[in-house]
């Protein structure tokens, strides 16, 4: 066994290990404090638990790949809701009134398409001007929420299509849609940083951007294609989610960036670039969702959710420098 | 930010400045790039001027400060911690926190006590985040944002999920702080006004801000050179803290009763008035003085497109656009070069 080894298992193993530890808990702990009859580890339970890590998920995804490249995006909440803004409005547009179902694609084309063009305006801020994602991002959080209220007001934006429902409400091989979205997207962005030439580029970058930069790689173009990458991710999540609810408030998606970088780092990902797993993030994501769930099982205050997961965030950033520091690797903050 | 005006004069004294002429214009440059908020400030405020002249009434300017002391406040303390090369994303969620438990405690024990109370609490909070940050070494980012969630959390199990209000809103001397005017100036202003003093000052005129711009601008010199960084940074997030709870005291005191998120999203505004007053994010620069302005600006681009009859929402987009300006030219500047060497 290779010095290390042992650390490293333990840091890649040790989200599934605590989903596990979640599992056994709270199907030990609902047997004495939950009200209802059913068991926690109900089959149906886990699949309505994977759906409903599906808005999050998908978005988590996508910054696992910024964060891997060593940016940051805080304006996904934004893009989230412009986009379902922009799928609901769109399909009531006089233009595609003889379109019928067709209106659908239509309507999925544009807010995926708004999901790119606002990610690519991220893209090519940060890799032209050179000021920080960070900033960037954060400056887009603020004037994307500020066109999502400029395009209606503070009202909701609603519009129901069956046709539509029916497809998100539908179950395809026992999974609910949003979950075979979820899925889908952790496969597709997992090959993406696995098997492709971008993939390697962007853990490289994030690694030692120099020395990247030093190998010939041109780090502005795979900057710019990450930023398209979670802009589209972002904007599918929202189209996946509002499919099925139908209405949009211009408030929706507020700290979805926070909660989605909390899952991220559950996952593993370092926040310097260059190393993390999508893998681990659908980890993450699970483990949150099932925090949520459990607590609300063992009937515990939902509110008290926030407060256990920004501890455990914390409790696993000490964790993680202690097992670094272990492992003779200098953490990198 | 001594450093970094140096870094600056260097860079553009080299040899193209061979005449008089060049030379006044690098001068105006370096101006420029130095005080170019400053300058920002300005043409704002002339163009607001010019498009509609209730801009410059003094009601109007005193409603600006007045409905800016709260972000203001906050954003005194977060530079601070920026400085020091850190980040604090909680404050959003802290303000909230302070803003429920003072109104609370007021009914309970009274506003004497509740005041005090209050802040020991905030402080407590600080001081847990400090001890993370400081002495554990652990990333800012993510100990503030997983404390932005559990404090969110601590708010919600504090006050059960329900709005609070104060009983008696006529028969409370409470409201002084966010209410009265001493000597025509909302009292919200002055405390602002004297809390800014108090940590220009500090930041500016003392051994302890010295050290908070060394171990920002290079930490590891800082630690040779006998700071203690651990302790400064403890200290950053303990000023965050007390700044975030004299923001509670004013918005629970302007409006007598809060829900659960009234400084929900604070946080992100609070740090692009930072930004926008020139503060690095990697820690090392900015003053008080430029984050009073960045707050300022804000606020006046928020009223004067009002007034100019835009609607409310374009202040964001319009924020937008001058925060990526703001340190896009700031940075190009001390580059010499307009786009990023990104290849």
């Amino acid at each position: 066994m290779e010095p290390g080894t042992l650390s490293t298992f333990l840091k890649r193993g040790a989200i599934w290990g605590f989903i596990v530890l979640q599992l056994v808990f709270f199907s030990v702990a609902g047997k004495y404090l939950s009200l209802s009859d059913t068991a926690f580890m109900d089959l149906d339970n886990m699949l309505l638990l994977l759906k409903q890590s599906a808005p999050i998920g998908i978005i988590a995804v996508g910054m696992t790949v910024i964060m891997i490249n060593g940016n940051i995006d805080l304006s996904v909440g934004a893009i989230f809701a412009l986009a379902a803004v922009v799928m609901l409005d769109s399909m009531t547009w006089p233009v595609f009134a003889g379109l019928g179902d067709w209106v659908i694609p239509v309507g999925w084309g544009l807010a995926l398409l708004t999901g790119v063009v606002l990610g690519a305006i991220n893209g090519l801020i940060v890799w032209k001007t050179g000021v920080d994602a960070f900033i960037v991002t954060l400056g887009a959080m603020l004037g994307y929420r500020g066109l999502v209220f400029m395009y209606n007001g503070e009202q909701p934006t609603s519009h129901l299509n069956w046709t539509l429902v029916d497809f998100a409400e539908a179950q395809f091989l026992g999974l609910p849609t949003a979950a075979w979205f979820l899925l889908g997207t952790v496969a597709a962005v997992w090959f993406i940083m696995n098997r492709t030439v971008h993939g390697r580029n962007a853990y490289a970058i994030g690694d030692n951007r120099e020395a990247a930069v030093n190998a010939g790689i041109r780090v502005g173009p795979h900057f710019l294609i990450n930023f398209m990458l979670i802009g589209f991710l972002a904007a599918l999540s929202a189209v996946v989610f509002y499919s099925e609810s139908g209405s949009v408030n211009p408030n929706d998606g507020q700290l979805y960036e926070l909660w989605a970088i909390t899952a991220v780092v559950l996952g593993g990902t370092k926040l310097t670039g260059g190393s993390g797993s999508i893998i681990s993030t659908l980890g993450g994501v699970i483990a949150i969702q099932l925090l949520r769930k459990g607590l609300g099982h063992i009937g515990a205050d939902t509110e008290t959710v926030n407060l256990v997961i920004g501890l455990i965030l914390i409790a696993v950033l000490f964790l993680d420098r202690q097992l670094n520091l272990k492992g003779k690797q200098e953490l990198r903050v | 930010m001594a450093n970094v005006t140096d870094k600056t004069e260097v860079r553009s004294s080299g040899p193209r400045e061979s005449g008089m002429n060049s030379f006044n214009l690098a001068g105006a440059g370096r101006l420029l790039a130095r005080q170019g908020i400053l300058v920002a400030f300005g043409v704002f405020m002339i163009g607001f001027t010019l498009a509609n002249e209730r801009f410059l009434d003094p009601d109007n300017i005193m409603g600006v400060i007045r409905s800016s002391a709260i972000l203001g406040v906050m954003a005194l303390g977060v530079t601070f911690v920026v400085i020091s090369g850190n980040l604090d994303l909680s404050v959003g969620s802290m303000m909230s926190f302070a803003t429920i438990v003072v109104l609370d405690l007021h009914d309970k024990i009274g506003p004497a006590l509740a005041i005090p109370g209050m802040y020991a609490m905030v402080l407590c909070l600080g001081a847990f985040i400090g001890f993370l940050v400081g002495y554990l070494k652990l990333n800012s980012l993510i100990v503030t944002l997983g404390m932005l969630s559990a404090i969110h959390g601590l708010t919600l199990t504090y006050s059960g999920g329900k709005n609070m209000d104060i009983a008696d809103k006529e028969g409370t001397w409470f409201s002084v702080f966010g209410q009265s005017d001493v000597l025509g100036i909302p009292v919200p202003i002055l405390l602002f006004a004297l809390v800014a003093s108090v940590l220009g000052i500090l930041l500016a005129k003392t051994p302890f801000g010295r050290k908070v711009y060394a171990v920002g601008g290079n930490g590891t010199a800082a630690t040779f050179s006998g700071i203690r960084r651990a302790r400064v940074v403890f200290t950053c997030y303990l000023l965050s803290a007390f700044c975030v709870a004299t923001a509670g005291l004013l918005q629970a005191s302007r409006s007598l009763g809060s829900q659960n998120t009234v400084g929900q999203g604070l946080e992100l505004e609070v740090l692009a008035a930072v930004i926008l007053g020139g503060a690095s994010l990697l820690g090392g620069s900015g003053t008080i003085f430029k984050t009073v302005i960045g707050v300022l600006i804000l606020g006046f681009i928020q009223n004067g497109l009002l007034l100019v009859g835009l609607q409310f929402y374009a202040q964001y987009v319009v924020t937008w656009v001058i925060i990526i300006l703001a340190v896009w030219l700031d940075i190009a500047a001390k580059r010499g070069k307009l786009w990023s060497p990104i290849a």
